[in-house]
């Protein structure tokens, strides 16, 4: 059981926001999409609508059900539409102070029983929480890409969240549907802290020159049973957002296979940024693979 | 494409009952070599040694970055206890010959496995990137980031795998997961190639038996 009613999204218009809102709308729950960015926020709105029409299309839901949740959401460029909010779920870019700053405009606008979550892959809850004026009420709910068909949720506590607090957010999450499981307020959470190094240790083999790309990959997915090889993946990813995450984490891990590989910084100077620019460790537009 | 096998003992690779063993022929140009010691033999097209975590360099010798022959190294990879996998990992030298090449891969495609070419590096290609994360995994647990069961799942249901690294290490056995772990730290020095204390009491327990 969830005493949550009504839940925001701010960053609706993202990737991960506009799934989030989703989540929520589906699951029954009034959802107020907020974002800066208007025409980002009616780009969002008719893809949702797409999203749900396959839904239908899928028999996935039916046709009364996707006019209910179309129903229950409602974009808005304004703060204040966030006022009568029971949560609302941060996704707004990974910025400490842009997320920091958004916490303590919100803080006099929401009820003070509200809930706030951050959807970060890398910062700290707690420091994300720090002098929002409500550090007992903020919690770390991190959603999976694509959040709209992602069930697996990391929930982490900053060191002052009340276990009122994420007790209830916790339930939210179930009510919604999705898979909590709890975590520390550590950079990574579970995920991306298993994932990041490895990622960046398929690049040093590569660098090593101890197999070509193709080989890594085609290993990775015969011997362990993964639908992506690493090198795929972090085409997918981006290399520029790989050298991001490592950035984030060295320097609080420590941990050498954090650091982002020379290999990964000489290719994204050389505009192989994966997918996105039609080349990184395999190329997208012929069939060359990039390495040994 | 018809192979030997010249075998001594039980290999990993090829366990006993494993359809490999029975399509071999008496003689051939191929030979694969479980367990037998390597003589070089060039009149052969190729010569296929089964390998443990040991470098292929330790049955050929090795010539600052010179060597190579028609001797391929191979293992099919395995987490420990569990049955083979179907990839098995060629190891070649920086001169070892193409055609030697081509044959070992003829030889195990035929056989319906999946087959990828590594440097002669401890760890090859799977267990230099999958020890370092169940290390890593292992050592996360004991730091309380997570129970292991949610760690799995998490690696489940986030990324889609079949089974998380905790599991994954447990039924492969973390004493054989030392031995991989301690043989690639020898070679790299790496902090995270170090065998994880978990690790570390399986191993010893495994002494003490
Ligand atoms: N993309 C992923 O794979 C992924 C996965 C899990 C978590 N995350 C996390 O989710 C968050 C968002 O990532 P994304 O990939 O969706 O980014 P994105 O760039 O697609 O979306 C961010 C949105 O936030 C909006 N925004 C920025 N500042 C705002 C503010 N002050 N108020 C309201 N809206 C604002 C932007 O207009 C944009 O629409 C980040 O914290 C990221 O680390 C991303």
């Amino acid at each position: 059981m969830t005493g949550i009613r009504k839940v925001g999204v701010c960053g609706a218009a993202g990737t991960m926001g506009s799934g989030i809102a989703i989540v929520s709308a589906r699951a029954g729950f009034e959802t107020v999409c907020h974002d800066v960015d208007g025409e980002g926020l009616e780009r969002a709105s008719s893809q949702t609508a797409s999203f749900f029409a396959r839904s239908v299309e899928r028999g996935r839901m039916i046709e009364e059900d996707r006019d209910a949740a179309l129903r229950r959401l409602s974009p808005t460029a304004e703060l204040d539409a966030l006022a009568d909010c029971d949560l609302v779920i941060e996704a707004v870019f990974e910025d400490l102070s842009t997320k920091q700053a958004l916490f303590r405009a919100l803080n006099p606008i929401c009820k003070d029983e509200a809930i706030f979550a951050s959807n970060t892959s890398t910062l700290s809850i707690t420091q994300i929480a720090s002098g929002c004026g409500r550090e007992d009420r903020v919690v770390g709910m991190h959603f999976c890409l694509p959040a709209q068909l992602m069930k697996l949720i990391e929930m982490s506590p900053g060191i002052n969240t009340s276990d009122e607090a994420f007790e209830a957010a916790w339930a939210w999450t179930e009510a919604a549907g999705q898979n909590p499981v709890r975590t520390q307020d550590r950079p990574g959470f579970i995920l991306n802290a298993l994932l990041v190094p490895f990622n960046n240790d398929a690049i040093r083999a590569v660098e090593a020159g101890i197999a070509s790309p193709a080989d890594i990959d085609t290993a990775i997915k015969a011997a362990l049973g993964y639908r992506m090889g690493p090198l795929e993946l972090i085409d997918l990813i981006g290399l520029d957002t790989q050298i991001l995450l490592s950035e984030a984490f060295y320097p609080i891990t420590l941990d050498p296979r954090a650091a982002a590989p020379a290999l990964l910084r000489r290719m994204v100077a050389a505009g192989r940024l994966g997918r996105k620019s039609g080349r990184g460790f395999h190329d997208y537009e012929g069939s060359a693979m990039y390495g040994a | 494409m018809a192979y030997a096998i010249r075998r001594s003992g039980e290999s990993r690779s090829f366990p006993t009952g494993d359809s490999f063993l029975t399509g071999a022929a008496e003689d051939a140009d191929t030979v694969v070599l479980l367990g037998v010691p390597y003589e070089p033999d060039p009149s052969r097209r190729a010569i296929l040694i089964e390998l443990g975590t040991e470098c292929l360099g330790v049955h050929t010798g090795e010539s600052a970055g010179e060597e190579g022959s028609n001797a391929v190294g191979f293992a099919r990879y395995r987490n420990g206890d569990d049955p083979p996998s179907d990839l098995v990992e060629l190891v070649r030298q920086p001169n070892t010959e193409d055609r030697a090449i081509e044959a070992a891969r003829a030889v195990f495609e035929g056989a319906g496995l999946t087959v990828v070419v590594s440097a002669d590096r401890i760890g090859r290609i799977v267990d230099r990137l999958v020890r370092p994360k169940y290390n890593a995994a292992l050592r996360l647990l004991d730091d309380g980031l997570a129970r292991a069961e949610d760690m799995d799942m998490a690696c489940r249901l986030g990324l889609g795998y079949p089974d998380g690294p905790v599991e994954r290490a447990v039924r492969g056995g973390l004493a054989y997961h030392h031995e991989v772990s301690s043989a690639l730290f020898v070679q790299s020095g790496q902090p995270g190639d170090a065998p994880a204390r978990a690790a570390v009491v399986a191993r010893e327990r495994s002494e003490r038996r």
